[in-house]
């Protein structure tokens, strides 16, 4: 087994009694002395910080020297609409490949001069690889490697981190900017993973620690782990990459066609030109054949990943599987998300998931399951 | 009281054991979001899964100590999973079973002996 690798803020995380699992080949905090269920409403009423910097961050820079250069190459890899994307503003994107499936999910921020992207952390490695691959003759792709990011999530997170980084509280959702700060120069996004109000801050590794203790020293913060994070995000209707999203599955499948601006679907400027492009927009034209959908089991019992769905109590075959479920702290009851066929992904239609043998009712439910708090 | 290796507690009351889980059980499951219970009136062999809980990490099972009946469940439990968490010594007890033989229970470690297995 390779040696787990550890995050800037790592002695940090220990000092505040933090309990640290494995996760994407980094010792990751999973929970805090609140507990999972505690952090997670304390993120939603006040505000978390969430240590993120096992994640990617990754510039991509034209040779060209001209931003547009690195937008229009990045386009031939993901479905979305990048040189549309303005200076100064952030877009959800994912890579795709020749069948259509999703490589990874991620984000870009139009930094003017170049593309700043934040990949998941399990895929990191094989991003820089495909990037570079592609992509070497019109951009540079650096892999940012001395720069921690955290997330500040929560209705409270506006006031705290204006304090210590002026000008954020003018930011829009899903804004980006750099501003400089007594931690050196932030790269900061109003956007996150939790369906709150919040900011990722890009910091500079050695001025990581110093800013989180910064952060954590208002009263309405409070460190947050990876249990929370997935039940935050869970309840959010957000994917989890290799879970609710992979190669398996289209982003027209996972519900995600809002990320697949117009200028890139049939009859659109730059319509196709990335992998997958024929699968992908036939499934916009006609329909995907399954859908992630919102699911609310019936009864107190999870549905966990895994869970086999059926059409009917005691129909013979499973229709679909779940993705993701938890007990939601918010919803105060529990979640899931997960894939079924298109005629059984009506709003309110019940389907029966099978738990421990016994098949239990459970509802195709809207997603987010506890309403975005985003300050558009 | 009396501990087992499953982490559970017995306890003699009115010559029935009251089972429940131990305060460092529950610390290591973390929040119990879901309690199914058996029917009362069950008869059930050492081991048995009698009880599911689900924290927010994973399921688990509690066992049947000891060969026996249920004879009463917490109704509490299955509306307010978190009382595990909050007072698994005390209100959180899951079930009370009559058994046999009450020295059946003189095999399972004191309070000293479990907090040795539990380091």
């Amino acid at each position: 087994m390779t040696e787990l690798r550890r995050t800037a803020l790592y002695d940090l995380h220990v000092e505040l009694g933090a309990k640290m699992v494995p996760f994407a080949g980094y010792d990751m905090p999973v929970q805090y002395a609140l507990g999972v269920m505690k952090e997670h409403l304390h993120c939603r009423a006040q505000a978390g910080l969430f240590d993120v910097s096992h994640m990617g961050q990754v510039v991509l820079r034209p040779r060209s020297g001209e931003g547009a250069d690195a937008a229009r190459a990045l386009e031939a890899l993901v479905p979305v609409d990048l040189l549309g994307l303005k200076p100064g503003r952030q877009r959800y994107a994912m890579f795709t490949d020749a069948a259509g499936g999703i490589l990874d999910d991620l984000m870009v921020t139009n930094r003017c001069d170049d593309l700043f992207l934040v990949v998941n952390a399990a895929c990191k490695a094989a991003d820089l690889a495909h990037l570079r691959a592609h992509l070497s003759d019109t951009c540079e792709v650096e892999e940012i490697t001395d720069r921690c990011l955290l997330a500040l999530q929560g209705p409270a997170a506006e006031a705290v981190l204006e304090a210590l980084a002026p000008g954020v509280a003018a930011m829009r959702f899903m804004d980006a900017a750099t501003i400089d700060s007594d931690y050196g120069p932030l790269w900061v996004s109003r956007s996150g993973y939790t369906g709150e109000d919040g900011y990722e801050v890009s910091v500079p590794e050695g001025q990581a620690v110093a800013f989180a203790r910064a952060l954590l020293a208002h009263a309405a913060v409070e460190p947050i782990g990876l249990g929370a994070r997935d039940s935050l995000r869970l309840e959010a209707g957000l994917c989890l990459y290799g879970h609710d999203i992979d190669t398996t599955t289209s982003p027209v499948e996972a519900n995600l066609r809002w990320a697949i601006q117009k200028a890139r679907r049939s009859g659109g400027d730059r319509a196709g030109g990335f992998p997958g492009a024929d699968r992908i927009l036939a499934e916009l034209d006609n329909g995907p054949d399954r859908l992630r959908v919102g699911l609310r089991p019936g009864t107190r019992a999870p549905m966990r990943e895994g869970t086999a769905l059926f059409a009917t109590e005691d129909a013979e075959a499973p229709v679909g599987a779940v993705t993701s479920g938890a007990f939601g702290p918010t919803v105060g009851a529990p979640v899931s998300m997960g894939y079924v066929p298109v005629d059984l992904a009506r709003e309110g239609r019940t389907l029966w998931g099978e738990v421990r043998g016994k098949r239990l009712p459970v509802e195709v439910a809207a997603l987010p399951f506890a309403p975005h708090g985003y300050k558009r | 009281m009396k501990y087992t290796e499953e982490h559970e507690w017995l306890r003699v009351e009115d010559d029935l054991v009251v089972v429940g889980i131990t305060q460092h059980a529950a610390e290591q499951l973390g929040d119990i979001v879901f309690v199914e219970l058996p029917d009362e009136g069950k008869t059930v062999s050492k081991d048995d899964e009698v009880v599911v809980i689900e924290s927010v990490k994973a399921a688990s099972d509690i066992l049947a100590p000891l060969d026996g009946e249920i004879v009463e469940v917490n109704e509490a439990l299955p509306d307010n999973p978190g009382l595990v968490n909050d007072d698994p010594l005390g209100e959180a007890w899951f079930f009370k079973m009559k058994i046999e033989d009450m020295s059946a229970l003189d095999e399972f470690m004191d309070e000293a002996a479990y907090k040795t297995f539990i380091g």
